[in-house]
């Protein structure tokens, strides 16, 4: 079966331990967690994670279920990209006397739309959100001067197309 | 009304409130104060003080199996803890509700390498349904209302309560929690209409149907509702090993046991049905053999209250997911009534080929040392076919599934997703405080019984009336034979050394006999029976015996030997057996 780069939303009570269990499952396929984030949901008390990686659909489509299988896990599913909005932020941490003594690398960061968040004599720091290949390009063309001295990404977030939201269906459900 | 007490006495009235009254355990360190409080109720629960904590689990195991409650162990920290490891995997592969609680250091001392300090709750995550660390005496009500009620709900399993030590200690204004809805855990799905009437659709429309009946029956009470499905829709049914007593042996439409040494007739007709419905089962291996060939004529409906088994072994045309005591009642409204004369008596070839040269061999043998199939089949008859079952894993668990007859719900208890050796003896113990109405034959090999034969002790202690009967062939007798099967007759570390068995019963008090002639063995299973409390009947069967017939591992699951000539391997054979 044909692998793709799958996008897997998973709310959750927002309770200790329950990180590790889902990445297990993961681990127990040998799957690779290409990026992970978790952060708070609209709802009061929920945790959400956005999790990529590559699988063929059969497989990421097990794994979602024995996710959801886990005790105070309230809901996964998986997508691909065309059912997805995402977005992700990059820092990039440049040495400044490289920087001034290039200026294609500047010409870079503009054509980027790049904020840069600090500057200082030893180094300047310059921020890019966007889609994984947007982020991933800036640090392929700046990587190509040297001048890297840090990069981080902080993994995709992404909220779903669809106009039906079906975590707030399932709580309803559950309050009848 | 709020009582101020310690968090070990809460403990003790949670436990009250939830119903328990059998504990099996074992003290030390990191659990003290809850066995201190545990001494003034010695009128509210049964104490079972195991001789190992893996005896705790597996006693805990078996008391849930035979009574259909939750079974409880209490452990001490550390060792303790990691002892019942081995039972809390059991439980989880073969869904058995145990509540396991365990001493933990004080929340002071967590993660400090404490002396017992083990992450037992890291340990547990990945093996049992939920795993929770009581830090708080606060925390006691809730905990504990809610592992009784995962453990129980839904698809039920292993629930583990860590119980740090200062939370054991503090004082509480405590009452029994009553739980709100645990939006994080559905224990049962609802199906749709539409499921039902897609499935009913496809059982109408059968020619050759059949249905495999695996524990997901026992453990919903769905008995009944199986018998009046089949009954209604004239399918054969064949049974997993740990659903052998969802319908009695010798209904017309019980066709046997599916898998690797089941019977030849359901393991041939799953390859030739056109439906097949797959109820509270989860296509294991050692029930499908090879999954590229399984089944793959069928449409497949799946009956499940675990929605991540649809798919997971097999594709599955209709998922029905839910609770299958409702669902097969629901089923059983929406079909038509029908027979499948002509099909179900296309089963009884089968059947004749195995009965001539399988089972009367094994169960009638004219000469010989005594076999493993006769004594099963001797012992289930001595009991009227009505005893519980144990079995420890290997071949005295294949056998006496396969020989014993089963007339009752919940009459088989064995390690079935585990296969863990030495569940035999302390699952047992278990049975018969689980069901003390009921005879309780355990059937263990001389290499099982070792590896918990310090709960000999137990049975000495409690009076645990368990019939042991040993099959002793002086072998590891199953991996023996895949040596000498597979292996070219290499027996690498399978013959064993044996002590006097006789002597070892004898120094815990326990009543034995060996047997080695078949004239005595009738009489030796009346004693047995007829003894007032535990007895010991080794039986010295033939020791290079072989459970047949037998789907190789990674064989079509239609593919059995001795049905199959051995000596010409397939494809799959060799790419299994010769590299």
């Amino acid at each position: 079966m044909e692998k793709h780069l799958y996008t897997l939303i998973v709310h959750s009570e927002h309770m200790a331990g329950l990180l590790n269990q889902v990445t297990a499952v993961f681990t127990r396929r040998q799957i690779n967690i290409e990026s992970l984030n978790v952060s708070p949901s609209s709802i009061e008390g929920i945790h959400r994670y956005t999790i990529t990686a590559v699988a063929d659909e059969d497989t990421i489509a097990k794994v979602t279920l024995q996710i959801a299988k886990k005790v105070d896990v309230l809901q996964a599913s998986y997508f691909l990209e065309d059912e997805i909005f995402m977005q992700e932020i990059a820092l990039y941490k440049l040495s400044t006397p490289l920087l001034m003594a290039n200026p294609e690398i500047c010409e870079i960061i503009r054509r980027n739309d790049a904020p840069i968040i600090e500057t200082n004599p030893v180094y300047t720091v310059v921020e890019k959100a966007g889609r994984t290949a947007e982020t991933e390009q800036l640090r392929r063309d700046l990587s190509t001067f040297d001048c890297l001295l840090q990069y981080v990404n902080s993994g995709r977030i992404a909220v779903t197309r669809s106009s039906e939201e079906h975590l707030t269906e399932f709580l309803k459900t559950l309050n009848q | 009304m709020k009582k101020r007490i310690t968090g070990a006495e809460a403990l003790m009235q949670a436990l009250i409130h939830e119903g328990v009254t059998t504990i099996f355990g074992y003290p030390g360190g990191g659990i003290m104060p809850v066995f201190d409080a545990l001494y003034d109720h010695r009128e509210d629960f049964r104490q079972v003080l195991v001789r190992h904590e893996q005896g705790a689990a597996h006693a805990a195991q078996g008391y849930a199996r035979s009574s259909g409650q939750v079974g409880v162990c209490l452990v001490t920290s550390g060792p303790g803890a990691t002892n019942t490891i081995t039972g809390i995997s059991d439980a989880m592969l073969d869904s058995t509700p145990i509540v396991v609680i365990s001493g933990q250091v004080g929340a002071a001392a967590l993660g400090t390498d404490a002396f017992q300090e083990v992450d037992f709750v890291c340990i547990t995550q990945p093996i049992c349904k939920w795993s929770y660390q009581i830090r708080r005496a606060e925390d006691i009500a809730w905990a504990v209302a809610r592992a009784f009620y995962i453990a129980a709900n839904g698809r039920p399993g292993p629930v583990v309560l860590d119980f740090a030590k200062n939370a054991q200690t503090t004082m509480v204004d405590f009452e029994p929690a009553s739980l709100p809805i645990q939006r994080g855990f559905i224990p049962v799905p609802q199906p749709s209409d539409d499921a039902i009437r897609r499935a009913a659709a496809l059982i109408d429309n059968a020619e050759r149907p059949l249905l495999l009946a695996g524990q997901g029956i026992e453990l919903a009470g769905a008995q009944e509702e199986l018998k009046q499905f089949v009954e209604k829709t004239g399918i054969p049914v064949g049974c997993t090993l740990l659903g052998l007593s969802t319908l009695p042996s010798g209904h017309p439409l019980r066709q046997g046991m599916l898998g690797m040494h089941g019977n030849l007739a359901p393991n041939v007709k799953t390859n030739e049905c056109d439906v097949l419905i797959a109820v509270g089962m989860r296509f294991d291996d050692r029930v499908t053999g090879r999954l590229a060939t399984y089944a793959r004529q069928a449409k497949v409906i799946h009956l499940d209250i675990d929605p991540s088994e649809i798919g997971k072994n097999v594709p599955v045309d209709v998922a029905v997911t839910g609770d299958c005591k409702e669902t097969l009642a629901r089923l059983t409204k929406a079909v038509h009534p029908a027979e499948h004369k002509e099909w179900v008596e296309s089963f009884a070839i089968y059947h004749t080929m195995e009965d001539e040269r399988v089972v009367r061999p094994a169960i009638h043998p004219a000469e010989g040392p005594l076999k493993m199939g006769e004594v099963a089949r001797r012992v289930s008859e001595a009991t009227a076919d009505s005893a519980i079952l144990v079995t420890d894993v290997g071949q005295n668990q294949m056998m006496s599934a396969r020989y014993f007859r089963y007339t009752r719900p919940r009459s088989i208890i064995t390690s079935g997703g585990l296969g863990t050796m030495g569940f035999g003896l302390p699952a047992a113990i278990g049975a018969t405080f689980g069901a003390p109405e009921r005879t309780v034959c355990l059937f263990v090999g001389d290499g099982g019984i070792q590896m918990n034969l310090q709960e000999l002790g137990t049975i000495m202690e409690s009076g645990a009336p368990v019939k042991i009967i040993l099959l002793n062939n002086n072998y590891l007798g199953n991996v023996r034979q895949w040596q000498e099967l597979f292996f070219n007759h290499r027996y690498s570390c399978t013959p064993m050394m044996n002590p006097n068995y006789e002597l070892i019963a004898s120094a815990y008090g326990i009543p034995s006999r060996t047997v080695a002639a078949r004239a005595d063995l009738d009489d030796a299973i009346h004693e047995m029976l007829t003894s007032s409390g535990a007895f010991l009947l080794q039986v010295a069967v033939e020791e290079e015996e072989n459970v047949m017939p037998m789907t190789p591992p990674g064989a079509d699951v239609d593919h059995m030997l001795p049905f199959i000539d051995s000596s010409t391997p397939t494809e799959q054979w060799k790419s299994t057996f010769i590299h």
